[in-house]
């Protein structure tokens, strides 16, 4: 837990960050298995922090990725670890223990019993509406949110959540859409316990309680792997997690249908609806960050990039919220890690604007030559290995790709060697090349 | 009346094109005509988008001009309208596996608005399908499209099922979508790799010889 010293409102944004990074650095909360792991957890955690301060390291920072790929390598089904928290944690540290990479990159997220339970209707896994060998599970884009619903949203969000957004995304939450607002406390208790009667709530209080039973074993499995993978050495980068505020509404409430008829019909309501969520994404993100001890944010970004929008578009709809959004993270003393999926070529010079060192960007097919040019100047840039060549290339190919790479973006520092997007699958080589580049070719 | 209309769906004007619909019924236009004309604006959208003016946002919101003037009109067509002559058949799918289909169905727009005939078999297609819908259309055009990683093994294994079928041969195999590249491309032994759908339409038409 990170806690604020006395003086902190008094601290530049760059001091603030620097007593989080140093925090993260330190680790204090971490028994190591030896003074090696101890050292390399030291060494691999300044490495980064240097990166992202555009500052010079002792060499390019290297994270494998890794996604669902533990699973792969032990030749478990993605299917069998969903459900098993003891061989989720025995897959993900075995995996560990082979490989070299400056990070952890955390553990599977997706607790398959719980959404079983709760009759999740916004993901499909294994077995769940995708085949039981699938090695994926997947959201459903859907209209979770109608378009007239804005203002509900906005004017009650707990009254919203529980009687329209659950029962659409999980099946056991249904009864509550045919139940009125909590909102008046007259006969409340009297309605409680008539709730308790019906059977479909019955059903729901039964599923809760199954819930928890999945939750609790798999938080545990997922917390010693955390930290039996920090223990041995390897920091994790990211705090937390945050979404830009027109990806809430574009991914998860209204889908790519819904947001564009309303970026045609209502576009006020998106630019209301933005400004209402923004102050709860950063102060949810600061909060992730304090519990973890980490200040780093990671950002996945959709429906901002080049083909989804036009610079027009882009401008008025995505960068302002989003931008501001980044500012306050930063003035908190945060590192966000944007995660430019798809391609932001046509954003380079937008995203540019923002305080020098203060942002790490991950691109996935962005030209890098370019983001070195531009973003480059101001920001860390990590990424661009492609999964293409993790999976289908040999380890040759793979650590040449990742040398021209680091030619390209290593100079003067802030660059971190990255996929592109995540390696659920890959050929162990690969992964062993990609770490051989960085220690061969990426030295300053 | 009929440019008026062309344009103002192109341009994305919906009260206008909807009020202008109903005038157009109301004085007895031939529906048929009506449709023409939305097809006609509609191709301008596939123009636009592209020509880098329009984006995914226009090319949606098209889609649900179009189909509201479609149910607007529906209930006055009388006979079967004469079918636009199609240069040929194309199949496309999300393979087995992968849910995306929001690459998938602008593809489909594009391909259909330049006068292809579009088998749209959905997302998360299991091969044996795939491989059905290829002999039966006789389609010579095959895009496959895919968003993840695993989607790389469903393109190789959908590619060695219709070889296996002896259905390879006369058959064309474009891929995109997601992490495809022109190494997904090789890895899976399809013909061609396309970054958008502007590649689809361009990888199409080469295929068929039309310019």
């Amino acid at each position: 837990m990170f806690v604020r010293p006395d003086n902190w409102a008094s601290l530049t944004w760059q001091q603030k960050r620097e007593l989080r990074l140093n925090h993260w650095i330190k680790a204090e909360d971490v028994k190591f298995v030896s003074k090696e792991a101890e050292q390399g957890y030291e060494a691999r955690a300044t490495r980064l922090a240097k990166a992202v301060k555009m500052e010079l390291p002792d060499r390019v920072p290297c994270m494998l990725p890794t996604g669902w790929y533990p699973a792969m390598y032990a030749k478990v089904p993605l299917k069998k670890v969903m459900y098993d928290p003891a061989l989720m944690k025995k897959v993900w540290l075995n995996f560990v223990d082979d490989f070299d990479s400056d990070t952890f990159d955390g553990t599977l997220f997706f607790n398959a019993s719980v959404n079983d339970a709760m009759e999740a209707k916004t993901m499909r896994w294994p077995g769940h509406g995708l085949p039981d060998d699938a090695h994926s599970y997947q959201y459903v884009e859907g209209v979770y949110m109608k378009a007239d619903e804005y203002d509900l949203f906005m004017k009650d969000p707990f009254d919203f959540q529980l009687r329209y957004l659950l029962p659409r995304t999980m099946g056991v939450f249904e009864p509550f859409k045919d139940v009125p607002s909590f909102a008046s406390y007259q006969g409340l208790p009297n309605r409680l316990m008539a709730m308790c009667q019906d059977p479909r709530f019955q059903k729901l209080f039964k599923a809760i309680k199954e819930a928890s039973k999945y939750t609790e074993p798999w938080n545990k499995a997922a917390a010693e792997t955390t930290n039996g993978a920090r223990a041995r050495g390897f920091p994790v980068f990211r705090g937390g997690l945050a979404v830009a505020p027109f990806d809430v509404f574009a991914d998860n409430l209204r889908g790519t249908q819904g947001i564009v008829m309303d970026m045609f019909r209502q576009p006020d309501k998106i630019h209301q609806a933005m400004e209402f969520v923004l102050p709860q994404l950063i102060s949810g993100a600061i909060a992730m960050c304090d519990m973890a001890d980490c200040p780093v944010v990671m950002m996945p970004l959709h429906k901002g990039d080049d083909t989804f929008m036009s610079d027009k578009q882009f401008e008025v709809f995505y960068w302002p919220t989003f931008r501001r959004q980044l500012l306050a993270m930063v003035e908190d003393g945060l590192v966000p890690y944007p995660v430019a999926e798809g391609a932001y070529n046509r954003r380079l010079e937008y995203i540019s604007d923002m305080p020098k060192s203060a942002i790490a960007w991950m691109f996935d097919q962005t030209n890098m030559a370019n983001a070195k040019k531009t973003v480059g100047r101001v920001s860390c840039i990590a990424g661009n290995v492609p999964v293409s060549i993790a999976y289908t290339k040999t380890a040759a190919e793979m650590k040449e790709f990742c040398r021209k790479l680091i030619e390209t973006c290593a100079p003067g520092g802030g660059y971190i060697l990255t996929g592109g997007a995540t390696f659920d699958m890959a050929k162990p080589e690969n992964l062993r090349a990609m770490m051989e580049a960085a220690n061969e070719y990426g030295k300053y | 009346m009929s440019g008026d209309f062309v344009n103002l769906l192109a341009d994305l004007k919906e009260e206008e094109v909807l009020k202008l619909t109903q005038q157009r019924l109301d004085s007895k236009e031939d529906p048929l005509k009506i449709l023409e004309d939305a097809r006609k604006g509609m191709e301008i959208v596939g123009k636009r988008f592209a020509g880098g003016e329009y984006f995914l946002p226009e090319l949606v919101f098209s889609g649900e001009l179009l189909a509201q003037v479609t149910n607007i009109v529906k209930p006055h067509l009388t006979g079967a309208g004469v079918q636009q002559k199609k240069i040929g058949k194309v199949v496309i799918a999300t393979v087995a596996g992968d849910i995306h289909d929001i690459g998938l169905n602008i593809v489909d727009f594009m391909l259909d608005v330049n006068g292809f005939e579009v088998t749209n078999l959905g997302v998360d297609v299991p091969i044996e399908k795939i491989v059905k819908a290829v002999k039966e259309t006789g389609a010579p055009v095959l895009g496959l499209s895919g968003f993840l990683t695993p989607a790389f093994d469903a393109m190789k294994e959908t590619v060695e099922a219709l070889e296996k079928a002896g259905l390879r041969k006369n058959l064309k195999i474009m891929i995109g979508g997601g992490q495809m590249d022109d190494e997904v491309r090789k890895y899976a032994k399809a013909d061609a790799f396309g970054k958008d759908a502007m590649a689809a339409v361009t990888l199409t038409k080469q295929w068929y010889g039309v310019k």
